[in-house]
């Protein structure tokens, strides 16, 4: 159908999710990672640095906490402190199990 | 007089918006469309005018489709949203559905899908957004009890409300048992008529089932009404220009944040307003919580807009000595203690429920 085929146009990329995980130190760098060098690394550090943020902040109100779990609707970050730092799992919607199922 | 509804097309290319343009202007229903060649424009648009429905490309230039429905999915809740695009990725189908749009639909190709495609726009246009219980819009579930108990009927009426669900029996035009979330009897009943919207179903009835109210419906009826009066009073007690603050919530009779702080597993209550309000219970000094909970659900935000993930639903802290939930909900922030015995599922399952009775 000659009129529909002009649905199709050049591809922008979107940002594409990964699943995956890195380690942070107390600063919140960056020090390994397992996700493809196709995910931003200042998206990375993003995520690295609001995590140090809030075990930080949960710290001096005296409420360590061990583990942080946030949920989007189409993402899951997984953070667990290590004596300081952290290690953060990154979990995309094709790796959800039905409970993260918001809808 | 009939109105007509009002889609926004939103495409960086002008030649395809021109096209869906006239192909959507002949659905029966004959909408009025509007157009908007950028992610920036459609949202000024949105500021300005009251649309039905929003149908966004996802590949467009500076704003992209996600970035566009996140901010859209938030702060126009009401509106229904269509992405149609060539973009086949799995992920992005999820991550659409997951931002709670109503339709993904690959741009069509054929004559058939694009038949397809503008029966679904046509029966989106069509469905209805009132409040109420799905199937009976502007029913109250005192009005459907009313209705069992009246015709004398013997059923078991199933409610679904977000993650709770209740079940009332009735039998011979009697309420005979109520159950919803560890609770049973009256205070189950009360309970479930304080849910403003959901799902319902009628079950086949349970002769056999061990009778727990002894009231008539109607002295029962009263009893909940005059319960859900005295709540709406103190609520609008405690509203922002009330006077209650950090030590003003006990006050509050056992309504909103105490009802929340009676759910089982939930050690403390804490809501904080965008005026830094706090109002909370079990806990002796909330400041600091309420403002380490802002600053996470801020942050954490931020960062779920730079991801083009949505708005964050939910952050759960665990610790050794406490648990903690928090979300923003109904222009609050939301922290909830937990058991440390529970787990990270069951804090984020009870956590749901928890916000779905603030909502009501």
């Amino acid at each position: 159908m000659g009129l529909l085929s002009i649905f199709s146009k050049p591809a922008k990329p979107l940002l594409q999710l990964h699943s995956g995980s890195f380690s942070i130190d107390r600063t919140g760098r960056v020090l390994a990672t397992t996700l493809p060098s196709s995910f931003p690394r200042d998206l990375v550090e993003e995520i690295g640095q609001c995590i140090t943020e809030t075990f930080n902040e949960a710290h001096s109100i005296q409420l360590p906490l061990d583990e942080l779990v946030i949920y989007y609707p189409g993402f899951r970050i997984t953070a667990r402190d290590m004596r300081g730092g952290a290690m953060v799992f990154l979990s995309t919607p094709s790796t959800f199990d039905p409970s993260l199922n918001t809808r | 007089m009939e109105t007509r509804h009002k889609i926004l097309l939103v495409d960086d290319d002008p030649d395809l918006l021109e096209v869906y343009r006239e192909t959507i202007e002949m659905l029966p229903s004959g909408p009025e469309i509007q157009t908007a060649s950028s992610g920036a424009r459609a949202l000024a648009m949105l500021e300005s005018e009251s649309y039905r429905l929003l149908i966004t490309d996802l590949k467009m230039p500076k704003m992209d489709g996600l970035q566009l429905l996140s901010i859209v999915r938030r702060k126009f809740p009401e509106l229904r949203t269509v992405v149609l695009t060539s973009v086949s990725d799995e992920q992005f189908r999820s991550r659409v559905y997951a931002l709670g749009v109503d339709l993904y639909w690959h741009k069509p190709g054929t004559e058939s899908e694009m038949k397809q495609f503008l029966e679904c726009l046509e029966s989106l246009l069509g469905r209805e957004l009132e409040p109420g219980f799905r199937g009976v819009q502007s029913k109250s579930l005192v009005d459907l009890v009313q209705l069992e108990c009246i015709s004398q009927s013997s059923s078991v009426l199933r409610i679904t409300n977000g993650p709770l669900t209740g079940c009332i029996w009735v039998n011979n035009g009697e309420l005979t048992d109520a159950e919803t979330d560890g609770a049973r009897g009256e205070d189950a009943f009360q309970k479930i008529l304080r849910w403003k919207a959901g799902n319902f179903e009628f079950l086949p009835a349970e002769a056999n089932r061990p009778r727990t109210i002894f009231k008539s419906y109607n002295a029962l009826l009263l009893e909940t009404a005059q319960a859900l009066d005295e709540s709406s009073g103190d609520a609008s007690a405690g509203n922002p220009d009330g006077e209650h603050g950090a030590n003003g919530a006990a006050q509050n009779g056992a309504t909103g944040l105490a009802a929340l702080a009676d759910s089982e597993g939930v050690e403390f209550v804490l809501k904080s307003n965008a005026d830094k309000r706090i109002d909370s219970r079990g806990l002796e000094n909330p400041e600091r919580l309420a403002g380490w909970s802002r600053r996470s659900l801020e942050r954490f935000s931020a960062l779920g807009e730079t991801l083009h993930v949505g708005a964050v639903e939910q952050i759960t802290g665990i610790g050794m000595q406490r648990h903690v939930a928090l979300a923003h909900k109904n222009n609050s922030d939301v922290c909830v203690g937990w058991q440390h015995t529970l787990s990270v599922g069951e804090i984020r399952e009870r956590m749901k429920k928890v916000l779905t009775l603030w909502a009501s």
